[in-house]
């Protein structure tokens, strides 16, 4: 009897366990503050790449293999995934997230329409347009409105890690 | 007469970079176009006679932050048309690159949402680098004299009108029509890249 008892227990937490592994890979619904917080990086950090995109915007999706690319060249990097679809279609932008293999634990979707109140605490030099990139270095902010093609971000984190 | 040379040489490096650095600022005088309506008619601000602005936005189909502005763009120009400050909406993006955005696929929208106002294509792009719009929709408003008053979003909340409580665009009209100062003269949007030519 106790062995059963004993065997539903391991059975339950292993079930458990598998679905807080399964948490990983979700995508956070976020506000602003929480997006500052994330821009937060400082000296003796690792390398922090934020990258602003939605599924409708197809430049974006274009160059999400390269980031991913990149994210399994430099596993030491850490890769954000900032989405900028409304927050009613955060499940679609989900799925495609995970089907894209994008970093599991750096789902996100900004959840503020505001954008003239949050776009300059990005970069000032953001216009608003995506793809966006931030990349983040000892406390530093370099930021890119444009489209990465195959092999640049590689480039850049290389020369950022020198 | 080196100091002079030397300066004059610093000057040129600072007009070219200036000049580099492309699009207008609030204060600038806009100038005129002449683009192809989806009427076939050319459209110029020249063709309109006692207009006391204009409301120049650059938008698209392909976009979704364009369509899910396209109500609120019908209603300015309702709003302010017949007050003198008309909308024209120009299409930035390059069909090739965006196929959605042709010119013959311009005409099926505005025939689809029967847009009261004009929407021309600027299909060399030169106009769009002029006045250096970066994404679709981003407004110019224009006043009589053509300057510059305000640059940028709509309003506050791209998803829906009735949650905006910041209409930037409608208080820019009606500043220019009262004569007062523009309260927010220039804003930020996320919006979808314009689609340059290669």
């Amino acid at each position: 009897m106790k062995k059963i008892i004993l065997n539903i227990f391991l059975l339950t937490s292993i079930f458990i366990g598998h679905k807080s592994l399964a948490q990983n890979g979700e995508l956070k619904v976020i506000d602003v503050p929480e997006l500052e917080k994330i821009m937060v990086q400082s000296e003796g950090d690792n390398l922090k790449v934020i990258n602003f995109w939605a599924t409708w915007c197809k430049p974006c999706v274009k160059e999400l293999p390269y980031f991913v690319n990149a994210q399994n060249q430099f596993p030491d990097v850490e890769f954000i995934y900032m989405s900028i679809d409304f927050s009613e279609n955060a499940a679609k932008a989900e799925k495609f997230a995970q089907k894209k293999k994008l970093n599991p634990s750096g789902l996100y979707l900004i959840d503020n329409v505001d954008y003239n109140s949050w776009i300059d605490k990005v970069s000032p030099d953001w216009s608003g347009a995506i793809p966006a990139t931030l990349i983040m270095k000892d406390g530093k902010k370099y930021f890119y409105e444009k489209e990465f093609h195959e092999g640049e971000l590689e480039e850049l984190i290389k020369q950022k890690l020198n | 007469m080196k100091k002079v040379i030397s300066l004059s040489l610093v000057l040129i490096a600072l007009m070219a970079f200036s000049l580099k650095k492309s699009g207008y600022e609030v204060g600038d005088k806009a100038r005129d176009f002449s683009l192809k309506n989806v009427d076939g008619e050319m459209v110029s601000m020249d063709s309109y006679e006692d207009v006391k602005g204009f409301m120049i936005i650059f938008t698209c189909n392909s976009c979704p932050y364009s369509v899910a502005y396209e109500d609120r763009i019908i209603e300015l120009h309702e709003k302010y048309a017949n007050k003198g400050v008309p909308v024209i909406a120009i299409n930035p993006n390059d069909a090739e690159k965006s196929p959605k955005d042709s010119f013959a696929k311009m005409i099926e929208r505005a025939k689809d949402k029967s847009f009261p106002f004009p929407y021309v294509y600027d299909e060399t792009q030169e106009i769009t680098k002029t006045y250096g719009a970066t994404n679709t929709p981003h407004v110019y408003v224009l006043d009589a004299d053509r300057t510059v008053k305000y640059i940028g979003a709509i309003d506050n909340n791209t998803k829906s009108a009735e949650d905006a409580d910041k209409k930037y665009v409608e208080d820019a009209v009606d500043a220019i029509l009262m004569g007062t100062e523009v309260p927010e003269k220039k804003t930020k949007a996320i919006g979808c890249t314009i689609k340059w030519a290669s």
